[in-house]
């Protein structure tokens, strides 16, 4: 019975990544990418729950509450713990137009597949067909992290490039040891806290937290 | 000997405990100095331990020591305690809340460094490196200007996203040891002939993580957070990262090529190293001409460095010995330069180069320990740093890099004539006429810890036994047959 479903749910955990992915970059509201990076980390364990069932491995599983208690719930609880009032009202203004930007996604997911079928072929697993996803998430993460101007849009980035690394690691692997995937959660947890810390720094020191006022430093 | 490993970790640990809990000590501003003691004496047990042919092993494999890693150890050991001492807080500044997380991170940073050494894993390596960014993200921001949240900004993003593509480096790395019966992690038995990894994940993933350590040893094109990170940190701090964090980073870069040579070959990471370390000595020969910030001086200077030990690190086993006495002698001497210009940047109050003149004849307690750590930094014998750069250029000679080293070499000479000229600029010259002053002959500060760091590297390349021997060893370590 699982068997039958187990390529769809792949594919439904996937498409859930990479159509999250794409949201984000084309909504400019603070807010709304940070629901998303939300139901990214759910569509992320999700997945990790649905290669433990099938695999067998009862530890996937203990890893996914991991992933959905840190990636679903506690780092967007971080980035939304503001007044909802004052974070309603944060709009990017992103180097990119939306469309430029949607049409850069298509591209780097096009490029993901050209590159993972080329380098290293897709294998013969479902797994395997749908590891261009993470690449794409992480190419995705780098332009957000390029084309943004804001403190907490740019943490986004960084958080979207970490979900993709995550999910090449559990299609291509299955997950890395479960000490270093707590290890891996607690870094990225940390590094949050600590740009979340010198955002609201920059935010009494600068007025805002435009990145580009960063500009003192330089030869 | 296996308890020793845990004592770099626990150590530290344990004292920045302390620096939190003791909240009205005076004792708090040793806190630094006492957590490099526990890894430098640590580290010396087990090079010990190594030369009667032991290997120390704790925690179920997760913690090694071979030659290798108990040589850095020591090393991160020495360059804290020349750092810490030399830099070393008035009892007046250490009493704030401030200075108590002050020490307790520098702790922290000290153990993860430690941890990075010492892990029998590439994925708890990764995690420790990604680590030392954690504990020196607030160290980098102290002063809270805004020129150091700035950099602090720039360091966090540019190293968490360099140490990020690491991991999928490393990722790639376990999916092609999946493959085979013994899916691990460990460098130990990554490194073993035998393995059948798959050569193309391999290439990939050696590739990324190679590029993602560079970003953290400060090589070009990566470089662009570091002079901002090391002019802005209070100098204990920028003595520690570019004296040791960027070492340890270029370790973890040894590791990867350590398994990588093996599937693939040498080629690959050789051109990928060759390229980022002649880039790195472009940028800082560029950037050093026009120079006018002496703290970014000495950043770009550690960029310059690192370039030439990456080139080191792709000509191979020949020069691995000399790259990794490289590590010792320019941790000392940069630690020891990045001391002395917090000493300056105190008395004088400007960072600017133009605005510091006539050291010699005004302060010479200043002047003569920074003018001797300059001529050891630019490359003059008796000190190791000379004897490193012979070392690498003529291995590379004769590994057939010719062109890789010639280019390098006249790089290094632009390098010198910009940092002599520099260092003239700040310490030759009279001060302008009418201004009444005495002589300052004080050192501002500790002066043993400048003394010893400055003896240590002006006598370590003539001791052959056991530096020599050790080097050999760490460097069989790495496959070499040297």
């Amino acid at each position: 019975m699982f068997e039958t479903f187990y390529p769809q749910l792949i594919g439904l955990c996937t498409g859930a990544l990479l159509l999250t992915s794409a949201l984000m970059v084309w909504r400019h509201s603070l807010l709304a990418s940070i629901r998303l990076l939300a139901l990214q980390g759910v569509a992320l364990a999700a997945l990790v729950a649905v290669i433990g069932i099938a695999e067998n491995e009862p530890e996937l599983v203990l890893v996914s509450l991991l992933i959905l208690s840190v990636k679903g719930l506690g780092l967007p609880w971080v980035l939304a713990h503001q007044s909802k009032a004052s974070i309603k009202q944060i709009q990017e203004s992103p180097r990119l137009n939306p469309t430029a930007a949607l049409l850069a996604v298509t591209l780097l997911t096009i490029l993901s597949y050209v590159v993972v079928s080329r380098v290293f072929g897709l294998g013969d697993t479902t797994t395997g067909h749908a590891a261009p996803i993470g690449l794409a998430m992480v190419l995705i993460g780098f332009l957000l992290l390029i084309s943004r101007r804001r403190a907490r849009s740019q943490l986004i980035g960084f958080l979207l490039l970490d979900n993709g690394i995550a999910t090449i690691a559990f299609l291509t692997s299955g997950g890395v040891p479960v000490l270093l995937e707590f290890a891996v959660s607690l870094d990225v947890l940390l590094v949050v806290l600590i740009l979340h810390v010198f955002a609201g720094r920059m935010r009494t020191k600068f007025g805002g937290t435009a990145v580009d006022q960063l500009r003192e430093l330089h030869d | 000997m296996s308890a020793v490993l845990w004592i770099p970790l626990v150590g530290p640990l344990t004292f920045a405990g302390l620096s939190l809990l003791l909240r009205t000590s005076a004792l708090r501003r040793f806190v630094g100095v006492a957590a490099s003691c526990a890894v430098l004496v640590s580290g010396l047990l087990l090079v010990s331990a190594v030369l009667n042919g032991t290997v120390p092993i704790s925690g179920g494999g997760m913690l090694r020591a071979d030659a290798l890693s108990a040589y850095m150890l020591s090393v991160v050991g020495m360059v804290g305690l020349i750092s810490t001492w030399g830099g070393l807080s008035s009892a007046a500044s250490s009493r704030t809340k401030n200075a108590a997380g002050y020490e307790a991170l520098i702790a922290l940073f000290l153990a993860a460094m430690s941890l990075a050494v010492l892990a029998d894993s590439i994925g708890l390596m990764w995690a420790a490196i990604e680590a030392t960014t954690i504990a020196t993200a607030f160290l980098v921001g102290h002063h809270r200007t805004r020129q150091s949240l700035e950099a602090a900004w720039k360091y966090v993003i540019l190293g968490s996203v360099g140490v990020a593509i690491a991991l999928l480096g490393i990722v790639l790395i376990y999916a092609a040891s999946v493959e085979t019966d013994t899916p691990t992690l460990s460098w130990v038995l990554l490194a073993k002939s035998g393995l059948d990894l798959d050569p193309s994940l391999i290439t990939a993933g050696g590739a990324l993580a190679v590029l993602g350590f560079a970003t953290k040893s400060g090589l070009a094109p990566m470089h662009s957070w570091l002079p901002d990170a090391h002019s802005q940190a209070p100098a204990p701090v920028s003595g520690l990262m570019s004296g040791v964090l960027l070492s340890v980073a270029l370790y973890a870069i040894l590791r990867i090529q350590s398994i990588t040579n093996l599937v693939i070959g040498p080629d690959f990471l050789r051109t990928m190293l060759s390229i980022g370390g002649l880039l790195s000595l472009l940028v800082a020969a560029s950037l050093l001409i026009r120079q006018r910030d002496y703290k970014r001086m000495l950043a770009y200077s550690s960029i310059e460095h690192m370039g030439l030990m990456a080139i080191g690190v792709a000509i191979g086993p020949a020069a691995l010995p000399s790259v990794l006495l490289y590590i010792l002698g320019h941790g000392l001497i940069k630690a020891t330069l990045f001391v002395l210009s917090g000493r300056i940047l105190k008395v004088e109050g400007t960072p600017v180069i133009s605005n510091v003149r006539a050291l010699l004849v005004r302060r010479p307690g200043l002047a003569v320990p920074w003018l001797i750590a300059m001529a050891a930094i630019v490359g003059f014998p008796p000190f190791s740093i000379f004897f490193s750069e012979v070392g690498i250029i003529m291995a590379g000679w004769s590994a057939g890099l010719g062109g890789v080293v010639g280019a390098a070499l006249v790089l290094l000479l632009v390098i010198f004539a910009a940092l002599i000229r520099l260092t003239i600029q700040m310490t030759l010259g009279t001060p302008p006429e009418g201004t009444a002053f005495t002589p300052d002959h004080s050192a501002h500060g500790p002066r043993l810890p400048i003394v010893l760091a400055l003896a240590t590297t002006a006598t370590v390349a003539f001791v052959a036994e056991p530096v020599g021997a050790l080097l050999l060893q760490a460097t069989a370590v790495l496959g070499g047959t040297n």
